[in-house]
């Protein structure tokens, strides 16, 4: 037995049933929830503290161009999952294919969000404009770094990282379903997002 | 067996190292540095204050025009000085130093683990709260100078100020994304990589409070990243989040587009900065059980229960922010709310407190110089702690709000409370990590000059609080109420000369003692946590042979044993 190993690398912990980067990414998460709260609280506390001079600025937004990046987050999450189930049944073709697919969607996703910013600045519309377009510009903006974050892990994992599935598929798995729970993350925190912003 | 360290060239091993031991010294040497630069800004600000607009002493000329024309402290100065000591000293100085330091170097060793769950995440942390550093101190070149709307940046203030408060919120994001990525590391460490035997109710009482301050950093410092990112947006954007309507600045409206709220930016910066002062005190109080258990030679009275008070500790203080906004206009009802929460978590603090006091009866005191400060630790930590009471109720807040009490309060439980626990850490762990011992002499003159002092420094502060002194003031003197208490400021400033002075045995002594000290076996102190198994210094990997525990960590003084001490690994009584 090697006497300078990290344990539970590749290999679930007897206790918790997980890895380390399986836990890692959980409290990752949580800490994200605490942020994305935090600019949701901020909203409630801004709204109600506006009450009737709220400026109603979600009739304003694009709420079709919002559904279909909805529905693209949604499949990208789908496609995500079969990723990595790829990976289980060892056909890694197949998760190239999927992985490839969650991308190319996630990069859909920025493109819609382009011409929707593009829109608003058209019209000389910026986060200055009023407290509802602050915090809209604000949520959906750091929503997208979000995103971008996710595609450079993505990409990384599909390009370069993927070597890893020869040397220690396990561990690759591992990173996969990691990056697949930070993904369904980002979706949830969109299907939060969208209608508190653009529909309420 | 894995030591490939000493085939590493000198750039991975020292400066971009992977190993939670060199992690750990990094973040100690760097955050001792930031904390010499703190003590030495608070030095010209208790200068001001002791003479006010008279020049400084010899010094005078390094600071510029800008800052301190004729050696004078203007204003603007102070208030940079007043805003990033308090900045440098919680963000660059003690946290990195209990957590970064102490947390990363002795927690995996107590553990029995080779290195943190996840060893490049730890060196990215580090050095992303060097570069958050880098941006803080060098906030003062920039035109305008530092941050200076107090190190709480309050807004509309903070937002008005000049660029060096864009730097200021630049810094957080990286300091707070050092935090987020290490406390993430110690978690997942705490809980998987523990050796076998070694179930949670045998942990180190240190583990327990590293552990629960992780929880704590991870949780409680994204609002404060929104509040930052809010702040920086209302900056940079010209949003409003902070800005309420109509606001008028040297007699000309503001030209945003109004609505925000300023209280928005309180509640968010508060759910952090509460739950970040148990972040300043919890590391600590790990730090002293371990010192106090293996100097009383006997084991710490109410261990389980003081593991629950941290655990409930670490809940309660999410609910209980609001306590440093009573003035704001928020309602009695919402006061009510905070001031029982505020109450209720006094009680696990003096659980804790009362637990260690406990503990010295019956023991077998060693007066050695890390129990020194330990011991010292308790009463200073009591005083901070029960001069909390007066401003936790709302009530008696009102006349205590903003003045010198509130300072005088904290200040006892971080200085005479959490950084001698860290000097007593120092003192401590020297020889695990050396392998040579400290020079005893040079120990206790730090300490007796460092006690006499903080209590010079601070306890007047509290005179000039009920005085209703407030805080944050150039020139206390333009205030007919602080005039009679002006004396003590006097007093104050030549108790920090000292308090200075008394840290250069302690210099003298650390740099002494790594070429010089005394060199000591693997467990000088005849301890029984896991650290004291390995070889002092540790070899890449920490452990010979994994460690197996069979006890709990404070087994002194068991009958029919030969030695006074039963290690957590030892098998049998032999």
């Amino acid at each position: 037995m090697s006497v300078a190993e990290i344990r539970y690398i590749d290999k679930p912990h007897p206790m918790t049933g997980v890895t380390n980067s399986k836990l890692g990414i959980w409290c990752f998460l949580a800490s994200e929830v605490m942020l994305f709260g935090g600019l949701f609280s901020a909203y409630i506390l801004l709204r109600i503290g506006a009450g009737s001079a709220w400026p109603e600025g979600s009739h304003h937004l694009n709420v079709p161009l919002a559904t279909l990046n909805t529905l693209i987050l949604i499949t990208s999450s789908i496609t995500m999952v079969m990723s990595w189930a790829s990976l289980t049944i060892k056909n890694f073709a197949s998760f190239k294919k999927y992985m490839s697919l969650t991308i190319f969607l996630g990069i859909a996703f920025l493109v819609v969000k382009a011409f929707e910013y593009g829109a608003k600045f058209e019209h000389h519309i910026y986060p200055s404009e009023n407290t509802f377009y602050a915090i809209y510009f604000t949520m959906t903006g750091l929503h997208v770094l979000h995103i971008i974050g996710g595609l450079i892990v993505n990409l990384y994992l599909l390009f370069p990282g993927s070597g890893m599935w020869n040397k220690n598929p396990d561990q690759f798995m591992g990173r996969i379903e990691a990056a697949g729970l930070y993904w369904h993350f980002v979706d949830l925190v969109w299907i939060f997002l969208f209608p508190t912003l653009y529909l309420l | 067996m894995g030591d490939k360290s000493h085939t590493l060239p000198f750039w991975k091993k020292y400066i971009f190292s992977t190993d939670h031991k060199m992690i750990g010294i990094q973040y100690t040497v760097t955050a001792l540095c930031f904390m010499m630069v703190g003590l030495l800004m608070m030095l010209i600000m208790r200068w001001q204050l002791a003479y006010p607009a008279q020049p400084l002493p010899g010094i005078g000329g390094l600071f510029g025009d800008g800052n301190a024309p004729g050696g004078i402290v203007l204003p603007e100065f102070y208030n940079q000085l007043g805003a990033m000591h308090g900045t440098i000293m919680i963000f660059l100085g003690v946290v990195p130093l209990s957590v970064g330091g102490f947390g990363n170097y002795i927690m995996p060793l107590q553990i029995g683990a080779p290195d943190m769950a996840f060893p490049k995440l730890n060196m990215a942390s580090y050095w992303v709260y060097f570069v958050g550093g880098v941006i803080m101190l060098t906030s003062f070149w920039v035109s305008g100078g530092a941050a200076q709307s107090g190190w709480t940046s309050y807004p509309p203030l903070a937002n008005l100020a000049s660029f060096g408060q864009t730097m200021w919120l630049f810094g957080m994001v990286f300091l707070i994304t050092s935090s987020l990525l290490g406390s993430i590391n110690f978690i997942v460490t705490i809980i998987h990589l523990r050796v076998e035997g070694l179930s949670f109710f045998r942990l180190p009482f240190f583990v327990w409070s590293q552990f629960v301050t992780s929880f704590l950093l991870l949780l409680a410092f994204p609002p404060l990243e929104v509040a930052s990112i809010l702040q920086l947006m209302d900056r940079l954007l010209q949003t409003s989040f902070f800005m309420p309507s109509g606001l008028v600045v040297t007699g000309e409206a503001l030209t945003v587009s109004g609505g925000g709220n300023p209280l928005l930016y309180q509640h968010l910066f508060w759910f952090l900065a509460h739950p970040e002062v148990y972040v300043l005190i919890l590391p600590a109080f790990g730090i002293i059980t371990e010192i106090i258990a293996n100097n009383i030679r006997k084991p710490i009275y109410g261990y389980k229960t003081m593991v629950y008070s941290l655990v409930f500790l670490g809940f309660m203080s999410f609910l209980v922010w609001a306590h440093h906004m009573y003035l704001v206009g928020m309602g009695t009802k919402m006061s009510m709310f905070f001031q029982v929460t505020t109450m209720i978590i006094s009680i696990p603090s003096i659980i804790l407190l009362t637990s260690l006091l406990l503990s010295l009866w019956g023991g077998s005191i060693r007066f050695n110089t890390p129990m020194l400060f330990s011991l010292a630790f308790l009463p200073m930590f009591a005083i901070g702690g029960l001069t909390g009471l007066p401003l936790g109720l709302a009530g008696s807040d009102i006349h205590l709000h903003d003045t010198y009490y509130v300072i005088a309060h904290f200040h006892y439980i971080v200085a005479p409370g959490t950084i001698f626990a860290l000097f007593a850490g120092i003192y401590f762990w020297f020889p695990k990590v050396t392998g040579r011992t400290m020079n005893e002499l040079l120990g206790k003159i730090h300490f007796f000059f460092s006690f006499i002092f903080m209590n010079g420094v601070f306890m007047p502060m509290f005179i000039q609080g009920l005085a209703g002194v407030s805080r944050r003031l150039w020139d206390p003197t333009q205030y007919a109420h602080a005039v009679p208490t002006q004396p003590l400021n006097e007093f104050i400033f030549i108790s920090a000369c000292g308090l200075g002075l008394a840290q250069i045995p302690f210099i003298i002594n650390f740099f002494m003692s790594i070429f010089a000290g005394k060199k000591v076996d693997h467990n000088p102190w005849k301890a029984t946590t896991l650290e004291w198994v390995a070889a002092s210094p540790p070899p890449h990997g920490n452990f010979d042979t994994v460690p197996v525990v069979y006890r709990g960590p404070y087994e002194y003084s068991v009958p029919e044993l030969n030695q006074d001490f039963w290690p957590q690994n030892q098998e049998g009584k032999n």
